[in-house]
Parts: C-alpha cells; structure tokens; sequence
C-alpha cells in the first residue's frame, strides 16, 4: 500500500493510501470521539459525532473522519468551535432517547451537551446500528435489523432466527452504547412472542 | 419497418418517412400524458375515434395521442393540423363540433379556444398563447408532435440523428469534451457539470461500467421528468445511449417511480421497439458497439433520489445514502465505475450533440447554460410545465408565462428547488434564475419544482410543511438528519400552534446549521433551506407568531378566529345553514353570533356570507369582541333604496 502525507491539527501525518481521517488521527494519538464506529465493521457514518473539518480542493467541507478516505494533501480539523457546536447538538439529540447511556454523558460533559435539552423519548436506541451490523458484518447471522425508516426506524429481531442463535451468541450486546437496554428488551419481546 | 444496420439505412429510412408523410393530411393530436388522464383525455380520445369512425374520416385524418404540452391548468389540449387549431379543456360532449365544424368546415369552435384574461383576445394557436410564447421548448417542445410509443414519430422530428453523428464521426473523448464545452449541469438537483461526471467515469479503471437514469422524481408538484420520460421516451434513451457510448458502457439502468406508470408503461416500450430496430442491443448501427438498458421500478422513496441510495436501491438493499468519496463515477453500482444523471439532464444530450456545444452555451448565463424546465404550481394562474432559458428573470415566470396570481390576491414569496429549497420573497423577483444565483439566495434550482404563493400562505406553516415531507422521507441512517428534522418540525408545529417561544427562531438556526453541515446526504443538508430562507425573508412572521400570537397570513387555525361584525349582518342565516359544527347563533332578523367554544375553524361562515354583506372575519392576534347583549341583536335593515 503506498502512503500519503495528510495534516491533522497541524500536525504532519503520513497514512496509507485507503485509511480513514479516523484512522490517520488515531495513528498519531489524536483523539476523535465515535459511536456507531467498530473496527471489526465497514465504516457507517451514522451518528456524526467524529465530524472534522477538512480542505480538499479547495473546498472547506465537514465530513466524517470515521468513512472519509484520506487523500494527498488534505488538510484536517479535529477541534472547532463549529464542530464543537455540532458535536454538542448531536449527543443532546441522541440523549432525548438515551438519558442514561454512559459513553453519551462522557461525550455530553466534554461537549458541554445539556443532557436536558430536549424533550426526552427515551426509546434507548440511537441508531448506531452497532448490533445490526456486527450480526450481519461478523456473525453473518443477521439476526436481527432495522425496520422502518426516518424517526420511525428501530431495530428488531428476527424471531426465526433469534430464537436459534441469539441465547448462545449476545456478542452484540456490549456494544450497544445504551447499556444494551434496548437489544435485551428487543430480544425478549420478540422470543417470548415466539413462545407464546 | 424493419432493423436498421447502418447509419446510411436510418437516413435512407428518415426520409422515407418524410416523404410519405403527407403535410396537408389533416392531423388531430391529443395530449394524453397523466396530468390530462385526470381529466379524461382517454374518453376525449374515445369520442374522437367513435365520431371518425362514424362520420368515415378514420383513413382521411391521422389521429395522434401525445405526451404532456405543459399546459396542464388547460388540458386537455387538442390541436388540429395542419391549421394548427388548438382546443382547451376539451371533453367528449364536444367531439362532434369539433369534427363537423372545425375539422371539416375549417371553422373555429370559439367557446374552447384560448381566451387571454388580462385582453379577452382569443388565441386560436398555440404558440400564440402568452404561456408558451415566452418559452423555449427545446426539450419538451417535441412532446405536442410525437406519440411516445412511435419510433417512426421520433425519426420524423430528426431522432437519434445525434446518435449517429457520435457513434459514426465524433470519438468518445470527443463526446465528452462536447458535453464538456456545453457547460451542461445537473438537472436533477446538484448542478455539478455532467461533462466533468462523464469524464470521470470514462477515466475510472474498470471494464465494466454503468449509465442511470435517475427518473425517482419525488419532489412535492415537480414533474417534468415524469411527462419528458411518458412523452418522449426515446430522446432519453438516445441521450443515455451517448452517454454510454462515451464513457464506455454497455449497460443501463432506468430507475423510475412505481407511481409513474405511463412513464414505466412508453419507457418499455420504447426500449423494446428500439430493440426490435437495432437502436439498443448488439452492433447498434452496425457500429460494433453493444448497449442494453433495463427498467427498474422503484417503490417511491424520495430518498431514492440521491444517487447512492438509488444505487443501493437498485442493488435490492435498502435505500439509504453512502458517504461519497469514493464518489459513483469510480464506484458505483457494484462497485463499479457508474454515471447518474437525471431524466431531464440525458435528454438535453440529444440536443448538445446535433447543434454542438456552442449552440447551447448561446443560451443561458454565465454559469448555468442551455433551458430548465419547471413545473410551475402553486398560486399562479397558468400551472403546468415551463422551459425557459436559464437566466429568465422569476418575475417573467410567475407573471409572463403564469399569467400572475389568481383571484387579486397578492403575490408573496416563490418557492423553488422542492422540499430541500427556499422561498423568495417579492424583492428577489427580478432575480435571474440559474443555478448559482438560486444557491445565493439560499434556495436551489433542485429538478425545477416551483411554487408560487399568495398572501394567504403563512410561511411558517409552509415551512413546517415541507419539514414534515423530509422528516416522514429521511432515511434515518444520521443523526442531524433524522433528529434534526424531526426537532426542527416540532418546534415549528409549536410556533404554528402559538406555542412559540422566545428562543425557538435561534434553536431552528442551530440546527440547521448542524443539519447543513453534519447530515451524511443532500436530503439532511438541504433540510435547513425551507426554514433558513423563510426566517431570513420572513422573520416577522415568525415573530408574530411567537410574540404576539398572531398568524400575519390568517392561515394557522389555532392562531385565528372567525367573528361576525354585527354592524354587516343581514341575518341571511346562509352561515347558520353551512356551518357544520352548529357554532353559529341566531335567527330570523337577529344578528348572528359566532360561538366560539363550538367553533371548529372550518371557514364555512366565510364562504357562505354573501360578498355584499362581507359580515364574517376572520381575525388573529387581537382579542374576539364580545358579542352583542341578546337583547340587541335585532337586526336593523338598510333601506331598499341604498
């Protein structure tokens, strides 16, 4: 794999042609914060909290470091006031469903993110979609997926398939960012209406 | 007909058709693209075929079944050749007129022909009529002479005469580099310059390569691709098959709504008869060169307009957008080097090939060149389908071709680029409309929804109701998007309900800048618009309603009341009779009185009080007089002789 040179905060980083921003940035022991990343998983780009702020052609434009491919010469922003604002705003958006969820409170005391802000719909679930592609993408299982979409999109198992791989497996349920409420609460409903 | 092997065969067969081809010949042509469906062009059609029949004119006169004119406010349009007689809003009662009187009479049915209600002159051609003279239909003009299903129609106005000059005189490259100099952007909402895509894919490695076109039109009144694909499907099949022969791809894809079935039905069938001659599969021509297209059907997800998610789509995932780069032109459609181009932007190909690139850039402004097409809803007079050159002023769109606002009522703001665009006020109507200057003013060209507003729109509301399209359309796969809107729509329905609070005009700026910046695809970074450009042209509005609790447009029906002005009221009872909610009190010689707890808005008493009393009004923001002691409420009668 060739390598490239990028700038991160300013500071010179050589990575591999194909790596992300994230990964650029890790490499070098700069910290971007991420949810809906894994590094078993394709990149997503779901929850935005890894947004930068990068130069490319040109252009100014804010990505999200965890699925944008460096390239030659590209310049990066990790720490704006614009990106705080931006960071703020989707961990207090994501909080109305997840009050309670401890990496979102660690994000929400580094952001300044009022945990209060909006009208709490405490479903749990915030989309990152952790579990859905780590059975799809790992397991190969896909026990269980999104259904619906837009705001009404939440994700539910697959009673068929849950009830023969799910008891031994549960592999998603650490990864879920909202202390796997939702997955475990998901899971029993739909087994038990298997049962029943 | 049979299949064609040479460019020198098509010519040969062009002319044929030209010669054969009476020009005296009497011809009737009925527009019959979806729009007139509605309002039963197929009965029109019916009669017309049952009266030929009848008086046995069936092989004296050639009767033609078009796609859309545009014209839909006045559809359906039937034309009568060679004389050029155009008819408005014909039904099937007036088939026999037509015939006996002005098809063979040669005298002019005056009750349909088209009346100009600013003059009262009658306008017996069409292009004479002011909404299509101040066009230019280089692209949609062919669909008033063709039937979409006859090749031979599309080979007499000069079809696929650009696919053989590009497969037989110009290189790929040379393609490329017209489309190029031609400065053609996209239709279909981002504008990026078509030439600069194609190149793109051409450069990208890979021996397999995709075209698609994008027909997943799904902005709220927008439908221009919809009549160009229903009325004259092989100008998009020639443009896409360039295209494919320019990058190099011998696959297509047309993506197009399920809810277009005409469009699904005349694409077919276009593409199968294009088969059948030797304009589509193996050794096109004779020329070596091998293309395929295929028709998809999309289920009607407006997120399927952006071209990763139809990508996806198409690939039977679900449809949800993908982070670009690696952008479709290097990997697109299984991951293959692919260009997307919308239905409007591939039937302009045709036209960029025949005339060269120096014909098109003759039209337009600096950056946007050649025609756009809009489809002109709303509060106008004149709705229906508009090209125009890019660079006409929004002012000679409303008012030139729309004919202005119906009913004296005032024109407030014009909304342009579907649901992710914005509203512009009275003073940027003199604004030229391309590409860039709509981007200034914080809306965009998208596919060319436009639609005008009068007075009586609250554009609070407006802007709460495209927020509710996008938040029901989002795919939910981001955070800014799929949180944004729906925090953005529910702060707006607060301030449409007159629970507005301070603050809430800065929160909806807030996010929208994180919706703006953040959101993964143009859906969510478009979402904004609607609410950015309505607070920027219509912050007193907003205002209004969260100061005082005042709906400026009298529009937000938790914010208005209706009241009797007891001084006007005749005591007609025709309010009492219409009001369906029994709110209104009174009788015989006793002024009427709104109750208002029983009330239920509906606006009935309005429309029922006779225009000369003028008794009901409909108030906001101020506080409902008290009505009248029982005892008063005699009504006291103007004299006969006033």
């Amino acid at each position: 794999m060739s390598e490239l040179q990028v700038q991160i905060d300013g500071k010179e980083v050589t990575a591999t042609a194909g790596a992300t921003i994230l990964d650029a940035a890790r490499s070098v022991g700069i910290a971007i914060p991420t949810l809906c990343h894994h590094k078993q998983l394709e990149p997503y780009g779901g929850c935005r909290v890894c947004t930068v702020e990068v130069d490319s052609r040109g252009r100014t434009s804010v990505v999200a470091a965890c699925i944008y491919p460096v390239e030659p010469g590209l310049v990066v922003r990790t720490r704006t006031r614009k990106l705080e604002r931006i960071r703020k705003s989707v961990v207090e958006m994501m909080l109305a469903h997840a009050p309670d969820s401890e990496p979102l409170l660690e994000l929400a005391r580094e952001y300044g993110a009022d945990r209060d802000r909006f009208d709490k719909e405490a479903s749990f679930c915030i989309h990152c979609g952790l579990c859905v592609r780590y059975c799809a993408e790992v397991k190969k299982k896909h026990a269980l997926g999104f259904i619906d979409r837009g705001a009404r999109k939440e994700i539910n198992f697959v009673p068929e398939i849950a009830t023969k791989e799910c008891w031994e497996c549960k592999e998603c349920f650490p990864l879920c960012p909202t202390s796997a409420l939702q997955a475990a609460f998901v899971l029993s409903k739909a087994l038990a209406s298997v049962e029943s | 007909m049979s299949r064609i092997h040479s460019s020198a065969e098509l010519d040969a067969l062009r002319q044929n058709l030209l010669s054969t081809r009476d020009p005296a010949k009497p011809c009737i042509t009925l527009c019959s693209g979806s729009a007139c469906q509605a309002t039963h062009c197929r009965e029109v059609a019916a009669a017309l075929e049952q009266e030929m029949e009848q008086q046995g004119l069936t092989d004296q006169v050639h009767f033609r079944k078009t796609g859309c004119h545009g014209f839909c406010e006045k559809g359906p349009i039937l034309i009568i050749y060679p004389e050029g007689i155009c008819y408005l809003q014909v039904k099937p009662e007036d088939i026999p007129e037509i015939i006996s009187h002005s098809l063979l009479e040669k005298k002019i049915v005056e009750r349909l022909v088209y009346v100009d209600p600013n003059t009262g002159d009658k306008v017996t051609h069409e292009a004479d009529i002011p909404f299509y003279k101040n066009q230019q239909r280089l692209v949609l003009g062919a669909n008033t002479r063709i039937d979409p299903k006859s090749l031979e129609d599309y080979l007499a106005v000069g079809g696929y005469r650009a696919l053989t000059k590009a497969l037989f005189e110009m290189t790929p490259e040379q393609v490329v580099g017209e489309v190029k100099a031609a400065g053609l952007r996209g239709r279909g909402g981002g504008g990026f310059p078509a030439g600069l895509k194609w190149e793109a894919a051409r450069n990208a490695p890979g021996d397999i390569k995709y075209v698609i076109v994008n027909c997943d039109e799904g902005d709220p009144g927008a439908y221009m691709d919809r009549s160009l694909m229903e009325g004259n499907p092989f100008s998009v099949l020639e443009g896409l098959l360039i295209g494919a022969y320019a990058i190099g791809a011998h696959e297509g894809y047309i993506y197009v709504r399920q809810e277009y079935p005409l469009a699904v039905e005349n694409v077919t069938s276009a593409i199968s008869t294009a088969e059948e001659f030797g304009l589509l599969g193996k050794d096109i021509l004779g020329s070596g060169y091998d293309f395929i297209i295929k028709v998809h059907k999309g289920a009607g997800a407006f997120v399927c307009g952006e071209e990763t998610a139809l990508i996806h789509s198409l690939e039977g995932k679900v449809g949800e957008p993908k982070a670009r780069p690696p952008y479709p032109a290097v990997r697109g459609l299984w991951d293959r080097p692919t260009n997307i181009n919308n239905v409007e932007t591939w039937a302009n190909v045709p036209l960029i090939i025949n005339n060269g690139a120096a014909a098109f850039t003759a039209i337009g402004t600096e950056g946007s060149k050649g025609t756009k097409i809009f489809s002109l809803v709303g509060k106008v007079n004149n709705t229906g389908l508009v090209e125009v050159p890019m660079g006409v002023t929004l002012r000679d769109i409303v008012y030139k071709v729309g004919g202005g606002i119906p009913g004296d009522k005032k024109f407030k703001a014009v909304q342009t680029g579907g649901p992710a665009g914005g509203c512009m006020p009275e003073s940027l109507l003199d604004m030229a409309v391309d590409f860039d200057q709509l981007t200034k003013a914080g809306s965009m060209m998208g596919s060319g929804g436009m639609i005008v507003l009068d007075e009586e729109t609250c554009m609070v509301d407006f802007a709460r109701y495209f927020l509710g399209f996008l938040a029901d359309e989002s795919c939910g796969k981001c955070v800014p998007c799929r949180e944004g809107i729906k925090q953005m729509l529910k702060i707006l329905t607060g301030i449409t309900k007159g629970k507005g609070k301070p603050g809430d005009v800065e929160l909806l700026e807030e996010l929208s800048e994180v919706a703006n910046n953040a959101a993964l695809c143009a859906l969510g970074k478009g979402a904004p618009n609607p609410v950015l450009s309505t607070i920027r042209h219509f912050r007193d509005e907003y205002d209004a309603h969260i100061t005082h609790g005042k709906c400026p447009a009298l529009s937000c029906k938790e914010l208005i009341s209706f009241y009797i002005v007891p001084e006007k009221c005749q005591a007609c009872m025709s309010c009492r009779k219409q009001c369906p909610a029994e709110a209104i009190d009174g009788g015989k010689n006793l002024v009427h009185v709104i109750l208002q707890e029983k009330c239920t808005k509906c606006g009935s008493c309005l429309d029922a009080c006779p225009a000369r009393f003028g008794a009901v009004k409909k108030i906001s923001g101020e506080p409902i007089p008290a009505p009248l002691p029982e005892e008063a409420r005699t009504v006291v009668r103007k004299s006969k002789s006033l």
